[in-house]
């Protein structure tokens, strides 16, 4: 489907977010800020995957938006635990 | 952690329970009703159940009554009014020039019993306004708040949060 | 129809950026936990609702997409949240009611 002037902005804003995440994965200070910033990139970009589905009218984008949020998710909690300090 | 062991076997209801979900994932993420896929669906589930229940014993924390389901459409209900409630929040503090946030730790005690009902009740705390669950120890749920306005009596504060959900999470889970 | 899917895009929207801004102004990593996983998700939810209302035909793989969604970022945001803790962080400011505060590596002296 095409976009109309407002499903464009929304894209806009989506774009928007994802590069203020990036901005603070960049900043840091720590490795804990960054997993906090690379989660949450991930999660927009699943919900902007669904839209790329609509976009792009393909229903097949939707199995791919499910896969790299559950890639996304795994990554996290692994990353959490490698950084996880004091293990009792 | 340390609670996993103590997890009560799986009885058939249980059973019965997993097959049901992984069922209706399937067809959920299928998304056709046709007879083939009804009986494919059914022999995958079928394995799975069979194969993966013994390691989910987290299951063994779902209450298998009748009004469960009622329980949880109640509970829905009170977390997303909650979970908008706390976005407005979130929205006015993080939009304000000033940044009004004075973050504080906090404990507090939970009546729920299994693995799972705790860690529904660690996410729905992590979900309203101003709080986020940190650590789980035994009955124990550490909570960050954001904001800890003076004269405010915390413990009071959290114990209302997590009693609000109880009362709808024990409905259904341990 | 399409208006009010639009009209729950752009809000949807408008919550990620606010959690992205929240995520870059927020001073401390519990604060932007904080403000990352609230936003996102209510966000990410109401985009994937417009995304319904444009194509009814998807609800079924949505509703597994959002139900993915609004059970797996707590649990995310809350591994991490636990892991600096454990590691010792303390939240930003001087006081601290936190019980493990004391096995943490840095002693809070205002305390």
């Amino acid at each position: 489907m095409t976009l109309n002037s407002l499903e464009l902005i929304v894209a806009a804003m989506l774009g928007v977010a994802v590069l203020l995440g990036l901005l603070r994965l960049i900043l840091g200070p720590t490795a804990p800020d960054r997993i906090v910033s690379a989660d949450t990139i991930s999660v927009i970009i699943t919900a902007g995957l669904t839209g790329v589905a609509a976009w792009f009218g393909s229903a097949l984008y939707l199995d791919v938006a499910l896969i790299y949020g559950i890639l996304a998710f795994v990554g996290v909690v692994a990353l959490a635990r490698t950084i996880e300090g004091g293990r009792q | 952690m340390d609670n996993i062991s103590r997890a009560p076997p799986l009885t058939l209801p249980h059973y019965l329970f997993i097959f049901a979900t992984v069922y209706l994932l399937w067809l959920l993420l299928v998304g056709e009703l046709s007879r083939q896929e009804l009986i494919l669906g059914g022999l995958v589930s079928l394995v799975v159940t069979l194969v993966s229940a013994p390691h989910l014993l987290i299951f063994g924390g779902v209450k298998l009554r009748i009004d469960a389901p009622l329980h949880l459409l109640r509970y829905l209900g009170y977390f997303f009014v909650a979970l908008i409630r706390a976005n407005l929040d979130m929205a006015r503090r993080i939009l304000s020039p000033s940044l009004p946030i004075n973050p504080r730790m906090v404990e507090v005690e939970t009546g729920l019993r299994s693995t799972l009902g705790r860690l529904m009740l660690a996410n729905s705390i992590t979900l309203t306004p101003g709080t986020l669950s940190v650590d789980v120890k035994d009955n124990h749920i550490l909570v960050h708040w954001v904001d800890v306005s003076p004269g405010v009596d915390l413990e009071a504060a959290t114990r209302e949060i997590a009693a609000g959900f109880e009362r709808h999470l024990s409905g259904f889970l341990r | 129809m399409r208006l009010l899917a639009d009209l729950f895009l752009l809000i949807g929207a408008a919550f990620a950026l606010l959690g992205a801004l929240g995520l870059l102004r927020m001073p401390d990593t519990y604060n932007r936990i904080q403000a990352g996983t609230k936003a996102v998700t209510l966000g990410a939810l109401s985009f994937i609702l417009g995304i319904g209302l444009l194509y009814p035909g998807w609800w079924a793989k949505l509703l597994v997409i959002a139900g993915f969604i609004l059970f797996t970022n707590p649990v995310g945001s809350s591994s991490i949240a636990r892991a600096i803790h454990l590691a010792g962080t303390q939240p930003w400011q001087r006081a601290s009611s936190d019980p493990l505060a004391l096995k943490a590596p840095q002693e809070d002296k205002s305390a």
